[in-house]
């Protein structure tokens, strides 16, 4: 008796789960997710191997960093393509800072302030300047790209003589799981928590959804994108630092294409980039997702042209679902 | 001239239309009407082809139409202009009404002085005022529902749907509009009218429709029918009760607006709203009655003047600052202004009045869905509607999560624009009721309308806007439909000393 009680309790917490996740709209590719993850260990049992899964989570959480800006982003109706120079800039001007002694600690915080003064500028030109986001931000990637290029003159700057060591950061492990996967957490656990819980949060889906109405219900449009846009910079800043760590060497080039790549795994994860729907639960399906497929291609050795070719038709199919499912209901 | 045969549609959920047969008249103007979800849209999408019906059939001029397409029925002389009306903003006149089918030169380029020819033509054989290189956006939306007319036209329009056409127009547009409709219905154009003025329906059409809960009530010769009767048959009520009766205890002034004035909008407005109070702003649209309860939220800034409240004045930057000084606002266009489309009930009510949801910087959304919960009992919003995405909602219960959202934040002072557009009756009675009963709670209101009945029906004293200036505050009870039109449109000049 007391066991079918617990049985029909753990039943219903199972159906609450289960509603919460139909819920926040993640059913799909949830689904999507478990149906690949078990074909790729029937077919490839190394795929669910521990270090393989380590591995895979490692990849998800520099890229996902950036992903979860960029959601706060795209959840506003804008959009952040500078995030890549952002890290390209970060990257050379932390590891020129070690080559020239300063502080390790004092240079990775100089390194977090930079990207969200590339950010603050973005929100300035879209907010006060009223510029479109996707404008403005190709005009801060082309422009900060150059000067990370610049600024390094063009080649890898390495720290190697200096006695920096911040590989903990990058390529560390606690209890066998990489540093960088309980940073990319602690971002995800902490933007899910500002977005539904608190009034910036609220503000982000309201301007998504209709900026007029947000103004009109007394929200600080203006302030909210600016913040959204800093946030998105900094977060770019973050993942760089990650990724220098882990290189142990600061590129000009380092993140290209990487804003590509967050608006992938946002969109993937079902945020809209009209604004107002989605959110960054979706985006670690999408980035796992993305990353997921990605690996097992690897593994089974499929060109890396093929993969790209497999990753844009993922990112239309999504979408496309995504509309069909709206369509029907 | 056109026959539709049992016609059956049916949605998840939802029999839209059920057995439907009407028939219309070469040259008649035939009005459909009922009420929001009575079916009237969703017949017209049949008849445009937008749908297909579920069974039925279709006939104009003696012919079943089979697999219909909008081309097909653009083809047969169908034309439907919408309230939201399908036009490129950015385009000239000519070039909207010979979209899709620009006359061509020999190299295949596009021919504007043929296409700038034949739009005269057309707005000569029609008589409409209009210039075929001006942009449509400059155009009021008189003009450019004279745009549509003259596209439909272009196109061999047998017959013209229009689907509440007048929503949008004030009252000195509206004969303008009907002029052209009748004079096309004598050269044997024919009408389906909707419209959820009834009044119009009296002036305009000959025969009509009515629809209800996707059922036909019955077709008949307007000339039998009285207002009266059409809304008992519409909704099964009696139009003498639909505004509640006025017993206010009306108590001190708590806002006085002195000088009001925005350069070439608003010509220095002055007047007072007591506690309980409905006050209303006539006049036609345009005229300044939106921008101002929009300068007194702080939306739009204004150049001079001062906003007392408790005798206080207030500058408000933005409508946070009105919203802390307890005003609300519910906005003329309710989805676009008033409403989180893609959001919840809940959502949509807090989301303006947060912070009284926030310990320790985090919402506490149990107390959240609480409050929405209250607001949907006390407004009698559909029942267990807190989880629902608002944009899934009808007209008058989305109207109720806006008010929701507007006494969430406590507001002593309500401003209202429009407060029962597009909304049917019987959830129009409902608003009323509501507003009636926050009188009663003390709270004031200020209540923008096209509809003067609704004014004379609801409000204590009514001012007249004209042309950004106050012409008039009456008395409800001393007011007509008549002085209120006068007022509206009586010469600016003359009345300021009057």
């Amino acid at each position: 008796m007391e066991n079918a009680q617990a049985v029909s309790a753990k039943y219903s917490k199972l159906k609450g789960l289960k509603e919460s996740f139909a819920k926040l709209k993640y059913y799909g590719i949830l689904w999507v997710l478990l149906v690949i993850v078990l074909i790729a260990s029937i077919i490839q049992p190394e795929f669910i191997k521990f270090s393989n899964i380590v591995n895979i989570i490692r990849q998800i959480a520099i890229n996902g960093i950036i992903a979860v800006g960029m959601t706060f982003v795209l959840l506003t109706g804008g959009i952040d393509l500078s995030v890549g120079a952002t890290v390209g800039v970060v990257a050379v001007s932390v590891a020129m800072m070690f080559q020239r002694g300063v502080n390790p600690v004092l240079a990775m915080i100089i390194g977090l302030l930079i990207g969200a003064v590339i950010g603050f500028i973005n929100g300035l030109g879209i907010t006060k300047g009223k510029i479109v986001p996707f404008i403005m931000t190709l005009g801060t990637l082309t422009a900060f790209r150059g000067l990370a290029l610049y600024i390094a003159n063009g080649s890898p700057q390495s720290w190697r003589n200096s006695g920096v060591n911040i590989k903990f950061l990058g390529q560390g492990d606690i209890l066998a799981i990489p540093v960088p996967v309980y940073i990319f957490l602690g971002v995800l656990i902490m933007a899910h928590i500002i977005l539904k819980f608190t009034t910036f949060g609220r503000s982000v889906y309201a301007i998504g959804d209709s900026r007029e109405a947000a103004r009109l219900s007394g929200i600080n449009v203006i302030k909210t994108e600016w913040m959204v846009y800093t946030l998105s910079g900094f977060l770019a800043a973050l993942s760089s630092l990650i990724l220098i760590s882990r290189l142990s060497v600061g590129e000009p080039t380092a993140g290209e294409g990487a804003e590509l790549d967050a608006i992938a795994m946002s969109v993937i994860g079902g945020t809209s980039v009209s604004g107002g729907v989605g959110g960054v639960i979706g985006t670690l399906l999408g980035a796992t997702l993305l990353s997921v497929i990605a690996n097992l291609l690897n593994i089974i050795g499929i060109s890396p042209f093929i993969q790209r070719i497999v990753k844009g038709a993922i990112i239309i199919l999504a979408v496309l679902l995504d509309t069909k499912q709206k369509k029907s209901k | 001239m056109l026959k539709m045969n049992h016609i059956s549609k049916e949605f998840p959920g939802v029999k839209a239309l059920d057995d439907v047969s009407i028939s219309v008249e070469k040259g008649e103007i035939h009005a459909l009407i009922g009420e929001n979800g009575a079916g009237k849209s969703t017949l017209i999408k049949i008849l445009s082809g937008a749908y297909t019906a579920d069974s039925g059939e279709v006939i104009i001029d003696g012919e079943i139409i089979k697999n219909p397409s909008p081309a097909l029925m653009i083809e047969k002389g169908i034309a439907v202009i919408y309230q939201e009306l399908m036009l490129l903003e950015h385009r000239t006149v000519a070039e909207n009404i010979f979209i899709g089918r620009y006359p061509k030169t020999k190299f295949g380029f596009v021919d504007y002085k043929k296409m700038r020819e034949d739009t005269l033509k057309i707005t000569k054989e029609l008589s409409l005022d209009l210039d075929p290189d001006a942009i449509v956006s400059d155009l009021s939306v008189a003009k450019r529902q004279m745009v549509e007319i003259a596209k439909a036209m272009s196109r061999n329009a047998k017959l013209i749907v229009l689907d509440e056409p007048t929503a949008v127009l004030g009252e000195s547009e509206l004969e303008g509009l009907f002029k052209i409709v009748r004079e096309l219905s004598q050269k044997g154009i024919t009408f389906i009218y909707i419209s959820h003025r009834l009044k119009e329906i009296f002036e305009l059409c000959t025969t009509l429709t009515i629809l209800k809960d996707g059922k036909l009530v019955e077709t008949g010769k307007v000339c039998d029918y009285s207002i009266d009767m059409l809304v008992t048959k519409m909704v099964g009520r009696d139009m003498s009760d639909i505004y509640p009766p006025k017993q206010r205890n009306i108590g001190e002034e708590i806002l006085r607006v002195e000088n009001l004035t925005r350069k070439g909008i608003l010509h220095g407005i002055s007047f007072s709203l007591r506690k309980g109070e409905i006050l209303g702003i006539s006049g036609l649209a345009g005229s300044g009655r939106t921008e101002i309860l929009r300068a007194i939220m702080g939306v739009d800034p204004i150049d001079s003047g001062y906003i007392r409240i408790n005798g206080k004045i207030c500058e408000f930057k933005n409508p946070r600052d009105a919203i802390n000084a307890k005003l609300g606002l519910v906005p003329e266009e309710r989805k676009t202004q008033g409403l989180l489309l893609k959001q919840d009930v809940t959502y949509n009510t807090s989301i303006a009045s947060l912070k009284k949801f926030v310990s320790k910087g985090f919402i506490n959304t149990k107390k959240e869905r609480k409050a929405a919960k209250d607001f949907v009992e006390k407004l009698r919003t559909k029942p267990g509607a807190i989880n629902i995405i608002t944009q899934n909602m009808s007209g008058g219960n989305q109207q109720k999560v806006v008010l929701s959202k507007c006494l969430s934040c406590e507001c002593q002072i309500l401003l209202v624009d429009e407060p029962t557009r597009g909304i049917d009756v019987g959830a129009k009675q409902e608003i009323y009721n509501i507003l009636n009963e926050l009188t009663k709670d003390g709270i004031s209101i200020i209540m923008v309308s096209s509809e003067l009945p609704e004014l004379l029906g609801m409000c204590d004293r009514i001012m007249v806007m004209n042309e950004g200036h106050m012409t008039a505050i009456v008395d409800a009870k001393d007011a007509d439909e008549e002085l209120l039109m006068y007022y509206a449109t009586c010469d600016v000049s003359a009345s300021a000393s009057a």
